[in-house]
């Protein structure tokens, strides 16, 4: 157990960084519309959705109705629907774990455990557990902190939202490395930078998954082929 | 906002969140066998979405402005590099965020 939250730990390390970092930065910017630590962490805890919270705090400064509320919030997590997807059969058999899993399944927690790299002498589960539990944690503390302290923090922080980019990139070369197949991610890659540029920032999620979509059924013969002989 | 209308707001992001990560979930459930297009997409979508997420990042870095993304670009490469020669997570995360700190603190 020791060893499972140690060997779980360093694995979060890069997304507590990054947590923290954007968490404080949500606690600041809600603060300067008037609201506290409760409802920063309140949203921290029941949203849990870095992005979204930004964007939660321009439809609360704006005034936005309920309706303008939940098709926003479609829109900006729909990606959500993918990790879903893609965890099915990962998270097949976690019993009663199942639900918090599901619910805490953010960009940052799916990217750690969508791979195949789960420690060897650990039950699945309850490192798939420990790995969100850790990451909710984070993010919640992050919330809180930037509530407290605001604006105290005593050295530039300029740029340390990067981590985030960078536990991304990591990831992307370490899947890169370790698959002989990199069709799939040239699909993504290329989608999203098209769709980016056709859609503009703002707009160009949904089109990306629905491209990803179809050119990985258009491509399915030579993919799944391959996979069968692995 | 009345914090009524704030908790209901609050209430609407988080349930419409939840909805979304639960959905698959519910439309696959585990007592029926998973249908074959489905374990294809949740075999290769990991690789795909890293790409997406990346790019996700870097969506506002503006290509056609002084400093023309090259923090980013540098940033990136450092961490590109780094991965592929030390294959150490934490390391290439610390060394290529550190770059780009300095980066946008101290020359763009």
């Amino acid at each position: 157990m020791k060893n499972l939250l140690k060997t779980v730990f360093i694995k979060t390390l890069p997304v507590m960084t990054g947590y923290i970092a954007l968490g404080i930065g949500f606690g600041i910017l809600l603060s300067e519309t008037g609201h506290g630590i409760f409802w920063s962490v309140l949203m921290g805890a029941l949203i849990y959705a870095g992005s979204m919270q930004y964007v939660a705090i321009n439809l609360i400064t704006g005034g936005a109705s309920l309706i303008t509320t939940a098709l926003t919030t479609l829109f900006i997590n729909a990606r959500h629907l993918f990790y879903g997807i893609s965890m099915i059969e990962k998270y097949k058999g976690t019993g009663a774990k199942k639900p918090y899993l599901i619910f805490a399944l953010t960009d940052e927690t799916y990217s750690l455990l969508c791979g195949d790299d789960y420690p060897e002498n650990a039950e699945k589960g309850k490192y798939q557990l420990a790995v969100s539990v850790f990451n909710h944690i984070y993010w919640v503390l992050g919330c809180a902190l930037g509530s407290v302290i605001g604006q105290t923090i005593p050295f530039n922080t300029a740029g340390i939202e990067f981590c985030m980019t960078a536990l991304f990139v990591t990831i992307f070369v370490e899947q890169w490395i370790s698959s002989k197949k990199h069709l799939p991610a040239l699909i993504g890659l290329l989608s999203s930078v098209i769709c980016l540029i056709i859609f503009g920032a703002d707009a160009f999620l949904i089109p990306t998954m629905v491209l990803i979509s179809v050119l990985l059924f258009a491509f399915k013969p030579i993919l799944q082929k391959e996979y069968k002989n692995d | 906002m009345t914090d009524t209308q704030l908790l209901l707001t609050v209430l609407v992001i988080a349930a419409v969140t939840a909805a979304l990560r639960f959905i698959p979930f519910f439309v696959f459930s585990s007592g029926k066998k998973t249908p074959d297009i489905i374990l294809y997409l949740g075999k290769f979508l990991p690789y795909a979405i890293m790409a997406m997420l990346v790019v996700y990042c870097l969506k506002n870095v503006n290509v056609l402005a002084f400093p023309f993304g090259l923090p980013e670009l540098i940033g990136v490469l450092v961490a590109v590099l780094l991965h592929l020669l030390k294959r150490n997570t934490l390391l290439s995360i610390i060394g290529s965020t550190a770059c780009y700190m300095l980066l946008i603190q101290f020359v763009f």
